[in-house]
């Protein structure tokens, strides 16, 4: 006959339990990072300068004072968004905004957008890195305002909550080109 | 007069403890899964801007963080309070972003490599001249894929 052991006594395992319960308490730090997703353009050589037409581009000057200068006139920050908007969609097929050209995208079919244009962000070096988060981020909310815009009207639901195809035709449609130049002193 | 038996003191049973460490095991894998370390010892101080157009970072081991901004009070003795940048546990100079940003390339799946993303901490009052060295060192070093990191804005008001 087997000799029958003694039952281990587990009342510890509650101790050492809380003890690592009590450290990871301690540890944790529950913040999610939050912030501007942009992508860099690669590497390029310095000679080669793209060219684009005037009409096409978008400058948006931050002074080293903090003031904003679009297309050579200075503007408040408020108006901004509704200058790019207006900029990136080109409502009214204007001569003065971006070229539209036929593309044709998934769930949207046979579509003009404004595919050539480009937001060139400059700022002078000793402009201040909030002034300059400022206006990136009035420029990410037109581009974010416009789109969902386009997926209401479309889909009747607003971005964020299309699926990931239905997304990339609404972003297809309104590609976000901000384009941030080296600086320049001036 | 027998009805109610005059009783002594009731005797209270033990608690069954057993059940506890389950409990208290549960937590325990609820924070391990949520914990992330505290990453590094901050040299600089930094106070990110606010936005409202955020992106979450997800994936934290795919971000590599550099921070920018002007050396804190027990540093600034030695590191004077122009602004700085530190890599890691220390203050570095823009022409170390390259090897750095190589090297926490190099100690990730290579799988995950094209995934990496930076996470930019810099302070409000930086200027943008040494946040446009960073980002050309950055762009040299194909870390194309960049966050701004800022905190949200409550009131829709700007100044």
């Amino acid at each position: 006959m087997a000799k029958k052991l003694p039952q281990p006594n587990t009342s510890s395992t509650a101790d050492i339990a809380f003890l690592l319960l009590i450290f990871f308490l301690l540890t944790t730090t529950m913040d999610t990072d939050t912030g501007i997703t942009r992508r860099l353009p690669p590497p390029v050589d310095e000679d080669v300068e793209q060219k684009v037409e005037e009409r096409n581009t978008l400058v948006v000057l931050v002074s080293y004072d903090n003031r904003i200068m679009c297309e050579g006139e200075e503007i408040q920050l408020s108006e901004l968004k509704d200058i790019a908007k207006e900029f990136i969609d080109n409502p009214n097929n204007s001569s003065r905004l971006p070229k539209k050209v036929p593309v044709t995208i998934e769930f949207l079919g046979d579509v003009e957008i404004t595919k050539p244009h480009v937001i060139s962000l400059q700022n002078d070096r000793a402009t201040k890195y909030w002034r300059y988060m400022d206006v990136q981020n009035e420029l990410i909310a037109a581009y974010n305002e416009l789109r969902d815009e386009l997926s209401l009207r479309e889909f009747g639901k607003p971005y964020d909550e299309l699926d990931e195809p239905h997304q990339k035709a609404v972003a297809a449609y309104y590609p976000q080109k901000i384009s941030e130049a080296e600086p320049k002193t001036y | 007069m027998g009805k109610f038996k005059k009783s002594g003191k009731t005797e209270v049973g033990e608690l069954n403890m057993s059940s506890l460490s389950d409990i208290v095991f549960m937590f325990l894998f609820f924070f391990m899964s949520v914990t992330t370390m505290k990453e590094v010892d901050l040299k600089v101080e930094v106070k990110v801007p606010q936005a409202t157009e955020l992106t979450k970072l997800e994936k934290k081991s795919l971000v590599t963080y550099i921070y920018i901004g002007k050396p804190n009070r027990q540093n600034r003795a030695r590191m004077g309070s122009e602004t700085r940048i530190q890599l890691n546990d220390k203050f570095a100079e823009v022409d170390e972003i390259q090897d750095y940003i190589a090297q926490e390339k190099g100690s990730m799946k290579e799988e995950d490599q094209p995934y990496m993303t930076v996470s930019l901490k810099i302070d409000r009052e930086t200027s943008m001249g040494i946040v446009n060295d960073v980002k050309q060192a950055l762009r040299k070093a194909y870390a194309l894929k960049i966050n701004y990191s800022a905190g949200r804005r409550d009131n829709s008001q700007m100044q």
